[in-house]
């Protein structure tokens, strides 16, 4: 059942470059880690998709990197304020993996905490711009950070299970070496659930709603 | 009073809970054949709205009534059926095969689509070659983008319409603040949310002095005020759109907001508001006769005009 539901926000973390949003969590079902949630922007028209970075027993934890207006504007929740927010939607990763293997790229971080703890802390591999983005590092266990000019397909082994999540070019490059990833995609929504068919992404040769088909996708 | 969504606002097989809580379910606009719709990027927030340039994805009326059909009927929602199409001839194409399929309660004629490169020009004669085809109740659904909206209203009654949608996105453009292109893949894109709001309350007001026909109002529906001053200005029924994005809820928010509006002004139901606006003076309290509001609401089944 889709239910709008408001939560108090517990805090607010500067990562970096990025903010660490807790919300209470009050009866919240994380979901599986890849799913995500629409958050309402304070001021904005439409709420932003965000998948869930730490799934704790009293708190939801999101990633948020200030890129935009709203993203902004939730970067600039205080603790106490009140925050709308809609899910878990979408599609996760399958976590019935052998050798997992975790990528990430820059705010592509976001949801491989939770799913770190999911799968018992496997090996990481984040790839970020700079020292300072790398600090977001810190929050997926045994990660190995690798920071620009060099890149996370350089340093990748075969052999695994990947798993990942970060920008377009790197899941192309990811999706080369591993044609069996699971790849974390990301897309402009105004709804998360099916309804606006704004989030189309070419999927198999067709246009496809990536709330509804992912928004983690088989690479092959 | 009944509550719509807005045609594109909402998919009923993804979010069933959101469309039962409908008094009917507005399908995405239907076209004689498949469309894949525009590439992306799709949508864009501006400051009081959003921008969308889907470009009427849709499979096409025969999967739509072969497949979609069968599965929205199945929710026990009433469903229309939004009708689009590039020429006179697409529309025909679409609602001859809808006219005799009971599930479909009305069909409203998607007159005013900004995302498509070729608009029907003469809505009395879509109107009217739909009207030869089909006994459904008719819908005209208009774009505020016009001159005079009230004199589109009357060509589509002359043409046999049963009622008027009012209204449709209006063209606009997003610009990214770095590159300075537009967001969208397309360009341009329909303009919907809170700026559509006073563009809706214009032309459902204007129409309102032009016709009797039933009014379905939307255009930045959010709250249960704005539902209220839709039929105040003249709307029979009230559709939501946008605000679907951010609240599934939102039909049954709207409507229990909408009871207390009502309840607090004394009106004993949203029938009585409608058209207020055009009332010289505030209209009469009938505090005698004031039934539970919210229940009324509930029974939604009576329209006026």
């Amino acid at each position: 059942m889709l239910r709008r539901e408001a939560r108090r926000v517990a805090a607010l973390e500067p990562v970096g470059p990025y903010t660490l949003l807790s919300v209470d969590r009050g009866g919240l079902e994380p979901g599986v880690p890849g799913q995500f949630f629409m958050l309402e922007a304070p001021g904005r028209v439409l709420p932003r998709p965000m998948s869930v970075c730490l799934a704790r027993p009293d708190e939801l934890a999101f990633l948020i990197d200030p890129v935009g207006p709203g993203t902004r504007a939730l970067c600039g929740l205080e603790p106490g304020d009140e925050l709308g927010l809609v899910g878990p939607l979408g599609n996760g990763f399958r976590l019935d993996v052998e050798r997992p293997l975790l990528v990430g790229g820059g705010i592509g971080v976001a949801p491989l905490p939770f799913l770190s703890e999911s799968l018992d802390r496997p090996p990481a591999l984040l790839g970020f711009r700079s020292a300072w983005h790398a600090e977001a590092a810190a929050l997926v266990p045994n990660a190995e950070v690798v920071l620009e000019p060099a890149y996370v397909t350089e340093a990748m082994s075969s052999g695994h299970d990947v798993l990942a999540c970060g920008p377009e070019p790197m899941l192309e490059a990811v999706r080369r070496l591993a044609p069996q990833a699971q790849l974390a995609w990301e897309a402009p929504m105004a709804c998360g659930y099916g309804a606006c068919y704004g989030c189309a992404v070419e999927i198999d040769g067709e246009l496809k709603r990536l709330c509804v088909e992912g928004p983690v996708l088989a690479a092959a | 009073m009944r509550l719509l969504n807005a045609s594109g606002c909402l998919d009923a097989l993804a979010a069933p809970e959101t469309a039962r809580d409908l008094d009917a379910f507005v399908s995405k606009t239907v076209t004689p054949l498949p469309r894949e719709g525009n590439r992306p990027v799709r949508i864009a927030e501006t400051e009081l709205g959003m921008l969308n340039a889907i470009g009427l994805a849709n499979p096409g009326v025969d999967a739509f009534v072969a497949g979609h059909l069968p599965r929205l009927a199945e929710l026990g929602v009433p469903i229309w059926v939004s009708v689009g199409g590039f020429a006179t001839a697409d529309y025909v194409a679409v609602a001859e095969p809808l006219a005799d399929r009971p599930e479909v309660e009305a069909l409203e004629l998607n007159l005013s689509c900004p995302n498509v490169d070729e608009v029907p020009e003469n809505v009395g004669e879509v109107v009217a070659a739909v009207r030869a085809v089909s006994a459904k109740p008719l819908y005209a659904k208009l774009s505020p983008a016009v001159p005079d909206v009230a004199e589109t209203a009357h060509a589509a009654e002359t043409a046999g319409a049963d009622g008027l949608s009012l209204v449709n996105t209006i063209r606009g453009l997003a610009l990214d603040e770095r590159t300075l292109r537009p967001v969208l893949d397309r360009g341009s894109g329909g303009l919907s949310g809170p700026a559509l709001r006073p563009i809706a309350l214009a032309a459902v007001h204007a129409c309102r002095r032009a016709t009797d026909l039933p009014i379905v109002g939307m255009g930045g529906v959010a709250t249960g005020r704005h539902a209220l001053e839709l039929l105040a200005a003249g709307a029979t029924d009230v559709a939501i759109g946008t605000a679907l994005f951010s609240d599934p809820g939102a039909p049954s928010r709207i409507r229990s907001e909408l009871s207390a509006e009502l309840a607090a002004r004394g009106f004993v139901s949203p029938d009585n508001v409608i058209g207020a606006g055009h009332e010289p003076e505030a209209p009469t309290l009938d505090r005698s006769s004031r039934v539970e509001p919210e229940k009324y609401l509930h029974s939604g089944a009576n329209m006026a005009g």
